[in-house]
């Protein structure tokens, strides 16, 4: 044993020990919930599966047959959709400007700036807002689907457009300079070259905006309402999987009770898929 | 290092009787062959003269360029030289209107193309970079496209109207020599050919739109030996139909490609002249210093 290199102290090795001890001790506690909320997801979940409770609507009855969650299901993929349809373009339409004309304006600042602070707002608030600006104005009617798809897009549009940005940001100038120089017009780079290299990366960021939006309660509950029956009509109010949950679980009946788990777990995979998806498609990226 | 020691994926891409044999120097069998096939030049692209007078450039307050005049002769290759920071590669963006791509950059004084000034009231930044092309320090294929679509990617952003496509890419791609190597996988992204190639590739893309002048910023600092000499060969070529510059660090490629040379220091075009008097007899005391590896 040399003395330039001496070997390590005791009092070292025993810290290094007790130290990944603890972080490993922490790391297993935090697992905890995440493990509990999925065994009683799946176990009390499908109990409430059947082919009945996804092709049926809930009936409201007190006595007898409670249904399955069709119209819960229809509602939410329909009322995403549109948020989708709305808040996506809009989202990666302002990081485009953002990344290839704004750039470090002060305008371009300011609006980062506001999108990090709707990034931050609490989705009641955007259901709050949905519901006085166009449901107690009476805007073609009261309650609707396609305002819960308005709330539901307020919600989507800063992720959307946050996510867009770091993945436009990714894109080399290189090539950006490459096409410019080959005398391309500045609208023709971005349309050709810069968000074709980006799309993986914006497909990705979107399918989790939908995945955070899919699950959302509050700028549904009183912009799209509840209803029992499945409603395929943008101006009436539709049915949701977190309001169906959140109806069954104030419920005294065992049965709704478990009807709520049914849809919670539903909601759960639906998500699940998406975040799947978005993991698949930024495999394909060839920016890092 | 000296290139020819090496074993060449080129040389045994070609042969394969090269086994032993001794170290080779020049083109290779199959690029003689190659050369000899590809078509005469046509005659209508033929370099165009470039004339500085008076440029300086501003990066905010940092003065980049201080009050360059200079001409560029037409199919001649003109080299920049200098140590780094010394403004080379500013001056070339400038030719073709790219440091508008900087924020904060700016240019005063003419710029001109034949007569026409790049910078007067009215001229399309379109055009001039349509006419005078630009090949980057780094290889900047387009990932998402093959090499058929990267070639042909010139031609479809600049909106050229009728052009036969396949043949454009063709000849670009033999102008670039780069032709026999890809010609089986054109369908293949290009983001997959090695850096020499992707080079050549890059080079391909900037003929195809046809310009009259091609900056080139340190397209050879990227590659090894072997690439770089295929890079240089090609720049003898491509002079008969273009006006080349190219700004390099490397005094040697320099001397070897270059017909004129100018050496650069702060922002300041000290000395143009013929190649070979600025590598032997240069006037001034500074370009000396640099070409001796004084400095810099």
């Amino acid at each position: 044993m040399s003395a330039a290199l001496p070997v390590v102290s005791r009092r070292r090795r025993t810290t290094d020990r007790v130290a990944r001890a603890a972080l490993l001790a922490l790391t297993l506690v935090a697992l905890v919930p995440l493990v509990l909320v999925l065994y009683y997801l799946i176990k009390e979940g499908l109990g409430a599966w059947s082919a009945d409770f996804f092709t049926t609507d809930p009936t409201g009855r007190f006595l007898g047959d409670p249904g399955g969650i069709k119209s819960a299901i229809v509602g939410t993929i329909i009322m995403v959709a549109l948020a989708s349809a709305i808040a996506i373009p809009f989202g990666i339409g302002v990081a485009l400007y953002l990344v290839e004309y704004g750039k470090q304006s002060r305008f371009a600042n300011v609006v980062r700036y506001f999108v990090d602070v709707m990034t931050g707002v609490p989705s009641v608030v955007f259901g709050l807002f949905v519901y006085i600006v166009l449901v107690v104005t009476k805007v073609g009617g009261s309650f609707a689907a396609w305002k819960g798809s308005i709330a539901l897009a307020l919600l989507m549009l800063p992720v959307v457009t946050r996510s867009a940005e770091v993945v436009l940001n990714l894109v080399p100038n290189a090539l950006r300079e490459g096409a410019l120089a080959l005398g391309a017009p500045r609208w023709k780079v971005v349309f050709r070259i810069v968000l074709p290299t980006a799309l993986p990366g914006l497909v990705t960021g979107s399918l989790l905006a939908i995945a955070r939006a899919a699950g959302e309660t509050a700028p549904l509950l009183f912009t799209a309402a509840f209803v029992l029956g499945t409603q395929l009509d943008l101006s009436q109010r539709m049915n949701s999987l977190p309001l169906q949950i959140f109806n069954d679980v104030g419920q005294a009946q065992d049965r709704l009770v478990q009807r709520a788990w049914g849809a919670a777990l539903t909601l759960v995979l639906l998500v699940l898929l998406l975040t799947l998806v978005a993991r698949l498609v930024q495999r394909r990226s060839r920016l890092t | 290092m000296n290139p020819e020691d090496q074993t060449t994926p080129a040389g045994a891409e070609t042969a394969g009787a090269g086994n032993g044999a001794a170290p080779r120097v020049g083109p290779s069998p199959g690029e003689v062959a190659a050369a000899a096939e590809r078509p005469p030049p046509p005659a209508h692209p033929t370099g165009r003269a470039i004339a500085l007078r008076d440029v300086d450039a501003y990066y905010g307050d940092a003065h980049a360029i201080k009050s360059a005049t200079m001409d560029y002769a037409p199919n001649q290759v003109t080299a920049m030289i200098g140590p780094s920071g010394s403004g080379k590669s500013t001056l070339v963006r400038c030719i073709n209107r790219m440091h508008e791509e900087i924020p904060g950059a700016r240019v005063e004084g003419e710029i001109l193309l034949d007569d026409v000034d790049v910078n007067a009231a009215g001229v399309d930044v379109v055009a001039v970079r349509r006419a005078i092309g630009m090949v980057f320090q780094k290889p900047n294929p387009f990932p998402t496209l093959s090499i058929y679509d990267n070639v042909a990617a010139g031609v479809r952003l600049s909106g050229m109207k009728g052009i036969n496509m396949r043949e454009r890419v063709e000849q670009s791609l033999r102008s670039a020599a780069l032709w026999e190597e890809v010609k089986d996988r054109l369908g293949q992204p290009g983001i997959g050919l090695s850096g020499g190639q992707q080079q050549r590739l890059c080079i391909a893309r900037t003929i195809a739109v046809e310009p009259e002048v091609i900056l080139m910023d340190e397209p050879c600092s990227a590659l090894d030996p072997i690439a770089t000499l295929k890079i240089e060969e090609l720049i003898h070529e491509l002079k008969q139909r273009y006006t080349i510059v190219i700004v390099t660090h490397n005094m040697q490629q320099a001397a070897r490609v270059a017909d004129t040379t100018a050496f650069m220091l702060d922002g300041a075009i000290v000395e143009h002249a013929p190649t070979r008097k600025i590598f032997s007899t240069p006037d001034d005391a500074r370009t000396e210093e640099y070409v001796t590896g004084k400095f810099g």
